[in-house]
């Protein structure tokens, strides 16, 4: 289990005033489950994927990982423990391919679950496999590596942040399917998704709606989504265009 | 001839020679050439001086692989030499050259070489060049290469040279004539650390109609180094031309990068791109939440943007 326990965070507001952005933060996740984390921009979504990958640190409180405390410690200790983070924007390299990156992401992988790993993100290895994860690859491409490192290192914990964002909508569907069937009913992993991609929820256990670094609400897309329909509906828009609004 | 272990491991660094190479090769070792052979198609003669060699490759020939390695492993040896290449018409060669410096004394040890290309019409040329330093001693590592490159008519080279580490002063001159349809590609990488200091002079002349010249240039200065690299293109012609020079800079560095265009006709193309900055953090991040320690993930970045 994972536990996020009174968590809160200040960051330094444009007015020189600490702003508080995650306030007393309480949440457990459960093994065999896949979590979605949705709610307005702004509202603390990506803080508390970075204060369980430890890459922001809380003022307060507590992170518990099958009851060992790891708030204090450092981002590869807990890659080290089972964590692993997929960006939402992920950073380039000069010089490191892809086959580079994956290797990282898991040591020792043989040559057949590298090429899948390729192929699962909608990439052909002969192909991708020999380019830098630079500036020639584009946001879409970025986002597929970065998909495809985070699978390659079968974790206790993935996050993953808005993967949907900047995928076209094959991959989308198709990252649908692989998410579904690697993670669903996994006992050993717990999976947390944060995304507005209704279909994305649809494959989700559980739902949090988190809004100025709070819990507003959680349960599963039936009792909630009148909360969020608006929203969704509005990033669905502008994700794929009005022809893919979806009827409860 | 049989090589020392020193020796065989710097051989190794900036050559990846485990033996005496077959083919034609030249391995020069504290002044003398130690190794020196020729083969059917590429024959390497001594200068009249003794301080130096003339490699010729015979027009067509195919494939073929020389190594030129320098060492020097002696206490306080200061040596210039120089070498001249003759690459005939329509071939197609590999040169793998550097030089190692073991130097465990107080007293300086320094190579000046000159290589001077000609590489005749037609022909294509790949060198690939690495120095590379060690020793515990004060005495400096010195090292100061000079590379003059004739293109002919239709001719095309590429030139990959790389500082691995070790070097404390360099003072690097390159420059190139470029003729019609003739084609260049310089590439290179440094590395200082310490109280290094390396200065970079790069200049390709394009005189030739539809010839082409790339500089790109890959640095990381790291501790109290100092790099300085000069890029200069000049077009005289109808041509293109690309400089590219990007540098990580850490700790008390400092980098000057100062790219130069010069166009002499109004069809000549000549681009620049210059970027200097630390190692970002994102970058870091990302690496350390796939296992790597904060160290560990600066090392793979490096070993990357200098690869």
């Amino acid at each position: 289990m994972l536990k996020l326990e009174n968590l809160c965070m200040t960051v330094n507001g444009d007015n020189g005033q600490g702003r508080e952005i995650i306030r007393g933060l309480n949440l457990e996740f459960e093994k065999g489950k896949i979590y979605a984390i949705t709610g307005p921009n702004g509202g603390g979504k990506t803080s508390i994927a970075k204060l369980v990958m430890g890459i922001f640190k809380p003022n307060s409180g507590h992170i518990y990982l099958n009851d060992e405390e790891i708030t204090n410690l450092s981002i590869s200790d807990r890659a080290h423990r089972g964590i692993t983070y997929a960006f939402q924007q992920p950073p380039r390299f000069k010089g490191l391919t892809i086959e580079d990156m994956i290797k990282i992401a898991r040591p020792g992988i043989d040559q057949l679950a590298l090429r899948g790993a390729m192929r699962d993100v909608g990439l052909c290895p002969e192909d991708y496999l020999v380019r830098d994860v630079g500036p020639g690859l584009s946001g879409g491409e970025m986002k597929r590596v970065e998909i495809a490192q985070v699978l390659a290192r079968n974790a206790k914990v993935t996050i993953f942040d808005e993967p949907e964002a900047g995928v076209d909508l094959w991959t989308i569907q198709k990252l649908i399917g692989i998410l579904y069937n690697k993670f669903k009913d996994n006992p050993e992993s717990i999976t947390i998704i944060i995304t507005h991609n209704e279909n994305i929820l649809r494959i989700c256990d559980e739902i949090m709606v988190i809004q100025n670094g709070l819990v507003q609400a959680r349960g599963t897309r039936e009792e909630i989504w009148h909360l969020i329909k608006d929203d969704v509906e509005c990033k669905m828009k502008e994700q794929c265009g009005e022809l893919l609004t979806y009827e409860i | 001839m049989k090589f020392d272990n020193l020796s065989l491991d710097l051989l190794n660094t900036i050559s990846n020679l485990t033996e005496i190479p077959d083919g034609a090769a030249n391995i020069r070792v504290d002044g003398q050439a130690v190794v020196r052979s020729s083969s059917a198609n590429v024959t390497i003669t001594p200068r009249e001086d003794g301080q130096g060699f003339i490699l010729e490759v015979k027009p067509g020939t195919i494939g073929e692989t020389v190594h030129v390695p320098v060492l020097i492993t002696q206490t306080g040896l200061q040596e210039t030499v120089a070498n001249t290449f003759i690459i005939g018409e329509n071939s197609d060669i590999i040169i793998i050259a550097g030089c190692g410096i073991h130097n465990p004394s107080h007293s300086d040890s320094r190579h000046d070489g000159v290589h001077e290309f000609i590489v005749k019409p037609g022909a294509r040329l790949k060198y690939i060049e690495k120095h590379y330093g060690q020793g515990q001693g004060k005495g400096k590592r010195i090292m100061n290469p000079t590379t003059k490159i004739n293109l002919q008519s239709g001719a095309s080279a590429e030139m990959e040279m790389t500082q691995i580490k070790g070097v404390d002063d360099t003072v690097r001159l390159t420059t190139a004539h470029i003729e019609d349809k003739a084609s260049l590609k310089i590439v290179e990488r440094l590395m200082t650390d310490g109280e290094q200091a390396a200065e970079s002079d790069v200049q390709l002349n394009i005189v030739g109609r539809g010839g082409s010249g790339q500089i790109l240039s890959r640095s990381v200065a790291r501790d109290k180094s100092i790099q300085v690299f000069r890029a200069a293109l000049v077009g005289r012609v109808e041509c293109t031309g690309h400089v590219e020079c990007d540098s990580i800079i850490m700790d008390n560095a400092r980098i000057s990068s100062i790219p130069e265009l010069v166009a002499e006709d109004s069809e000549a193309v000549l681009t620049h791109e210059a970027a200097i900055g630390k190692i970002a953090g994102e970058q870091l991040i990302k690496l350390m939440s796939l296992g790597l320690t904060e160290q560990e993930a600066i090392d793979v970045i490096l070993d990357g943007f200098l690869r």
